[in-house]
């Protein structure tokens, strides 16, 4: 299933379509879409930019995706993680996930950006005024991966 | 050996890669990154907190204690911060 790692922006109506189209076996899909906001803490930010490791960051997408893929009844998913430099209110991230059931659709997605926020290798460099920051990384994004170390079978339970 | 560095770990040692002959007597991570701190003080300072820096060998998430081979990939970096 696919993960894309590109400077490209994208469309979410026209990925999603592609996604879809043919399937008869869907009942729910959910997305989450991550933009750049232009405040981090007190301040304000003019535009942030995106390093990431070649080969892993497509490697780990892939096993994240595919842990998803055991974990819930997945009919169709779709990683995209942009890098490079991006503006306050670029798009950054897509997850897409699509099920016969709603459940596993939503829950699966949101599992997705919790995981790949901590295991996917990207960093920020944010401008602030003339100078930059790295991002540093934080314990909420560590919790809200950690809610879901859970064994799958738990999760899939959840999902009937 | 192959070493890749990324965000302020890579600006603090000035280069993104780099290719070394690993010495002998270097057998893990944290050997590898003590041994790199005495290439200069750009290392030094790179390296000086190691609880900030995290491990992959040959694109597989690694503790400091890793073994490591000639030949291998490793990359150092901090926490990542995607999403």
């Amino acid at each position: 299933m696919p993960v894309r790692v590109q400077r490209e922006d994208f469309d979410i109506g026209a990925e999603v379509a592609a996604l879809t189209r043919g399937r008869t076996d869907i009942g729910g899909i959910a997305t989450f879409q991550g933009l750049v906001r232009d405040t981090a803490g007190d301040e304000r930010i003019s535009a942030m930019t995106l390093e990431h490791y070649p080969g892993m960051t497509e490697k780990m997408l892939g096993e994240i995706e595919a842990e998803a893929r055991a974990r819930w009844p997945l009919d169709a998913t779709l990683i995209i993680h942009r890098y490079g430099r991006l503006e306050p209110g670029d798009r950054i991230v897509l997850v897409v996930t699509a099920s016969a059931h709603r459940k596993a659709a939503i829950e699966s997605c949101e599992f997705l950006i919790d995981w790949l926020k901590t295991k996917a290798p990207f960093w920020k460099l944010e401008e602030i005024g003339a100078g930059t920051q790295w991002v540093a990384a934080r314990d909420s994004d560590d919790e809200a991966a950690a809610r879901w170390q859970e064994p799958a079978r738990a999760a899939n339970k959840a999902a009937e | 050996m192959k070493i890749l560095y990324f965000a302020w770990l890579r600006q603090r040692v000035g280069a993104g890669e780099e290719t070394i002959d690993l010495p002998e007597d270097v057998r893990s991570v944290a050997g590898l990154i003590d041994w790199l701190k005495t290439r200069g003080p750009k290392y030094e300072e790179a390296f000086r907190d190691t609880s900030a820096i995290r491990v992959a060998v040959n694109q597989e998430f690694a503790d400091l204690d890793a073994a490591i081979r000639a030949g291998d990939e490793v990359a150092l970096f901090p926490p990542m911060t995607g999403g």
